[in-house]
Parts: C-alpha cells; structure tokens; sequence
C-alpha cells in the first residue's frame, strides 16, 4: 500500500493523447474540474490554513482577541522553548522512543515475518498470523489497561516473577524510571508486530522461488538461504518503509506515553506531543503560542528527517520516496 | 572413490534433518508462546469482567473467573450513563463517518486516477503535500473553534473526511481498471458521474471494503479527539474516552499502593473496580473481535494493493 503511492510517483506516465487545456476539453470535463475546486477549498480549509496558523507563534496569541487584535512577540516563544529545560528533555525522549521504537519494530517484524515463512503446515501458519495482527485494532486505551493489568503487585508478571522466587514483593514496574521505554517499545511491539509483518511477509511471497533452488543446489542450509536469499530480497522493502518511518519518529510519541505516563517517571515519559497538549489545556497558563511553536519545531525535524535520509538513500543506490 | 562420496553425502544430508527438527521445534514453540502472549490479556481481561469486584482485587485470577459475578456488566450497562452516551456518539460516529469518509475518497480518487483529466498532477501534488505537512495540534484546534467545530459531533465527521493517504491506495487501485471500459461507455453517452457511480465502483468492492474497514475502526478507537474538542460536554463523549477515564481512576491507585489499601478502598466504593475496567474493556473491544473473522481477508489484500515491489 505504500509502495504503491512511491510507484505512482516515479512512474511517469508517458501518455501520448497527453490532455492539452482547451476550452472543448474542459467543457467536456467540466464536472471533474468543478469538484475538485470543492475538495480544493476544502483542502485549504483543513489542511493549509493550520499551516498558515503557524504565524500564531511569532505572537502572545490570545484567543479573544484573534489573530489581528494578538501581540506580535517576534521568535520570543523559541527562545523561550529552547531555554526551558522541560522541553529539552521532552526531545530526548520524544526521539530516544521514537528510534527504539523504529529499530525494534523493523527488526522485530522482520524476524517474525522470516520465523512465520518457516512453517510448513498452512492452518498452524494461518493461525499464528491471524491472532497476531488481533491486537493492531484495538486502541492505544485497551493496549494501556493490558498492560497495566499486566504489571500491577497482583499482574500476571509479578505473579511469575514472586513464584520463581527472583522477587520477594511486588515491584512497581510503571513506577520506575528505568523500566519506561523499555515498556513502551514493548508495548509497542505487542500491539503492531503482527501487523507491520505483513508487508514482509508479502515481500517474501514474491521472492523468485527459483532462487531458493539454486541456493539448495548449491548446497545452503535453511539458515544460509534466510541469510542470503530472504534478507537481500527484503531489502528494497526495508528501506522504503524505514525511509517513510523516518519522518514519523517524532509522531510515535504521545498515546502510549500519555496513557502509561505517571507522577513517577514523567522525566522519562512525556513527549513533544504532550507537552503541546499541557500548555494547550492548562486552564491558567494556556499559551498556544508556545505550543504552536513546539508543533513548528517538530514538523521541521521530521521533514529534515525525511529529507536527509531520502538523500543518503538515493546516494547508496537504494530505494527512495522522491 | 564414489561410494566414499554418497556416504559423505548422507551423512549431511542427516546432520541437516536432525538441524531442520530441531529448528522446527523450537520455531513451533516460539510462534505458539507469540500467540499465547497475545492472547492471554485478552483472556484474562475476559476473566476479570465476570468476577466479582472485591474478590477480583486479591489477583490470583487467570483464565477463568473465582467468583461469578455479572455485576460489572449490570454496572456499565445501566449504571453509568456516560458509557452509554458515550456508546451511542460511538456508533453514530462509526457509521456517519465511514460511509462520509468512503464516499469523499472515492470521488477524489476517481478524480485522480482520470488519465485526461486536466489538473492531474497539479490536484494530486496538492494532497500528497498534506500527507507530509500538517499545520500541528494547536492551530487546528485555533482553527476548530473558529470554525465552531468544538462543542460539537461534526469535529468528528467532517476535518477526517479526506485523507491524501486512503486517496492514494483507492487511486492506485483505480487506476488499474482498463481505459477501455470507461471509453465504451463514454460511446455509449454516459457522464463521468455515471461511470464512476455504474463502472468503476462495482469493480472497487474490494478496495472499499478495506478503506471503509480501515475508517471504521479509526472511528471505533478514537478518544483524543473526544478529550481535546469536547471535554466540557458529556453528550459528545465517546465510548474510548469513557474507557480512558475509567483506567485513570483505576490506575490512581494500582501503580503505588498494596493490594491491602486497595480492598480497603475498593470496599469503601472510592475508586472504580478493576472488574468494571475490565467489563468495559471487553464491551468495548467486542465488535472487533467478533467481525475480526470475517474481516481480516480485507485488510491483508488493502495492505498489499498495488502490491509490494516486484
């Protein structure tokens, strides 16, 4: 699926009756052009005017008082965000998570989608598949109360833990500091591994069986041909799904964390997102200046991201988006 | 010479059976632990829902409930009316948004995937750009409440609508259809409107089943749009934002205290019972769960149209 938006992208369609703008042709289609001119208003209603709003963040923005009737305070809200300790840290964390995330995830579903073609039998296979992508549609809120049933005193990992006799009382997981984004990229890996599978698994489908054969002529094991057919016929979707997960790293940071989060471990778990979210919803201290500002940063590094690792792929000859 | 050769061979060829029994055995009993890790919550999730609340804080509960109970489910059911306001926004929201969002897509889709259609590259640039910019949490939230979209169900329906990344997907399927069959029909005299409503969305089935499957479920989870554009008004809930609320005061006490103090409190009616989260839970994922079945066919093909790269 997204493959296909890269593909429709580069092909360029060499069309010999390309259409030219004449006036019989537009009348001829008139009705096209007329409704995108709708989805066109409605585009830059929804989706170019929030880009526009960016300029709230040059001022004191006051709801009341509008854009026009607001303060103009020139870069003092980054100044200010880039000098505020709170929001440095919500960076590191935000990106610490965000490349957990992206690592284990990849190589996660990778190992599964690899283990998973391994099987002979068709129903067992079908089986394990099917239950795995079960949890990818439940919400982040389902996901959260699993796992805080999970490893509350009484939970199920304390439970196993205090019977092996490794721990005498129960520990309080989702209160240490330490633990935190090892059980958000868990979380995470419970919730999507099934699911980001899939489109390894189909890549591997479409790997020249005849490869596979020669490999057995020429003698490789089954772990020979996972490490030397399997994995170089993935790599082209690798890296298109890690160049288009790249701009999303700084995305991967907010349900999960805002859910899981506590008093306990919020140096650790609040996120760029969140941030945004408490200056917006502080009754007394709402600045959606600031937070507007924090948004700004956070699109600009992503389309960096984005930008950047596109360029180092098309250097090395790989697959890229544009 | 040669007979040294074929025992040589066979050799290996053994030493390769006993390695491929061995990988098999323990792939087989990786994939199962997989599969029972995840789906032992659910169960135990399940458990808790039919216990009875007090006895269910002790833990100790595993697949199977202590001591019955229907309680919680009495309780979500008739007792808190945020859940069922919160039930009924859900499902109005899950069917006004999925056919609102499918039909919205479609049409821009066809738009898009007309070979002559004058603006083509210049519309689809248009959308593709909203795929990678996004104006941020606050102006759209600025924006809402100017728009009066806040306090209100259709902050649900409409801002969604469109989405460039659904377009694409239903594009790309489209535009795989042959030429040939739109051109007949244009001999034949029929509009645009009526080749896409009579030629191409019957033979689309399949791609708006999985858009429409992939929107509803959207639909079905979502809670932060609930908590930041209608947090002051109860009749526009949503049943995730509800189940969010009930694990917050859950989780107040869970994290920290013994289990001791939390009988205590769990008797003394201050915090709401971890049975109750975990009937609304099951309620909550229910529908899901019980179409996941029939479903599941549509969303493999939907990840995989247009196809991986040959």
């Amino acid at each position: 699926m997204e493959n296909s938006i890269v593909k429709s992208k580069r092909t360029k369609e060499v069309d010999i009756n390309k259409p030219k703008l004449t006036a019989k042709e537009f009348k001829r289609q008139w009705i096209l052009v007329a409704i995108s001119a709708v989805y066109v208003i409605y585009g830059i209603i929804f989706y170019y005017l929030p880009l526009a709003g960016w300029i709230i963040a040059f001022q004191n923005f006051v709801f009341a008082k509008g854009i026009g009737g607001s303060k103009w305070v020139g870069i003092d809200k980054f100044k200010f965000l880039f000098s505020d300790k709170t929001f440095l840290m919500v960076i590191r964390n935000t990106f610490v998570m965000g490349v957990l995330n992206l690592f284990f995830s990849t190589v996660v579903a990778i190992a599964f989608a690899i283990l998973l073609n391994e099987v002979k039998n068709k129903y067992f296979k079908k089986s394990i598949q099917t239950i795995s992508y079960m949890p990818h549609f439940l919400s982040w809120i389902i996901v959260v109360a699993i796992v805080h049933d999970a490893l509350t005193s009484t939970g199920i990992i304390n439970d196993i833990l205090m019977r092996l006799g490794i721990f005498k009382q129960p520990y309080a997981f989702l209160g240490d500091p330490k633990l935190f984004w090892g059980i958000v990229t868990l979380s995470h890996l419970w919730k999507e591994t099934g699911w980001n599978a899939i489109i390894y698994l189909a890549a591997i489908t479409s790997i020249d069986p005849c490869l596979y054969e020669s490999a057995s002529i020429d003698g490789a094991g089954r772990f020979q041909k996972m490490r030397y057919v399997t994995l170089p016929g993935l790599r082209p979707t690798i890296m298109i799904l890690l160049l288009m997960n790249m701009g999303n790293v700084l995305n991967a940071g907010f349900e999960l964390q805002y859910l899981l989060g506590n008093g306990l471990v919020q140096n650790v778990s609040r996120t760029i997102d969140i941030y945004i979210l408490d200056w917006a919803l502080d009754a007394r201290n709402m600045d959606y200046s600031l937070g507007t500002a924090a948004g700004i940063f956070k699109t600009v590094v992503s389309m960096t991201f984005i930008v950047v690792s596109n360029y180092i792929a098309k250097k090395k000859g790989d697959e890229r988006l544009f | 010479m040669a007979d040294i050769v074929s025992f040589e061979k066979i050799k290996h060829k053994k030493k390769m059976a006993t390695e491929d029994l061995i990988f098999t055995i323990l792939n087989t009993t990786f994939l199962v632990l997989f599969a029972v890790v995840t789906l032992y919550p659910v169960l135990n999730t399940l458990a808790y829902s039919f216990n009875e609340g007090n006895d269910a804080v002790r833990g100790g509960i595993y697949l199977l409930p202590r001591k019955w109970s229907l309680r919680s489910y009495h309780e979500i059911l008739f007792e808190r009316p945020g859940i069922r306001v919160g039930a009924k926004v859900t499902v109005a929201r899950t069917i006004l948004g999925t056919l609102t969002s499918l039909a919205a897509n479609a049409l821009l889709s066809f738009i898009l995937s007309r070979k002559k259609f004058l603006f083509k590259s210049g519309m689809s640039l248009f959308w593709i750009i909203t795929m990678y910019a996004s104006g941020g949490m606050i102006p759209v939230l600025v924006l809402f409440r100017y728009l009066h979209l806040t306090s209100s169900f259709w902050v649900y329906i409409i801002p969604g609508m469109v989405s460039a990344f659904n377009v694409m997907v239903m594009r790309t399927y489209m535009a795989g259809i042959p030429d040939s069959l739109e051109e007949a029909a244009q001999l034949e005299g029929a509009g645009y409107m009526r080749v896409f409503l009579s030629i191409i969305s019957p033979l689309c089935k399949p791609v708006y089943a999985t858009i429409a499957l992939f929107v509803a479920v959207y639909h079905w989870n979502s809670w932060f749009d609930a908590m930041l554009y209608n947090r002051f008004d109860p009749q526009y809930t949503t049943l995730q934002y509800e189940l969010m609320k009930l694990l917050d005061s859950v989780s107040a006490t869970t994290g920290t205290t013994s289990g001791a103090q939390m009988s205590q409190a769990a008797a003394a009616n201050t915090i709401t019972p971890i049975t109750v989260r975990a009937a609304a839970t099951i309620a909550t994922m229910a529908p899901i769960i019980a179409l996941y079945p029939f479903l599941q066919r549509y969303f493999v093909t939907g990840l995989t149209i247009g196809g991986v790269k040959e």
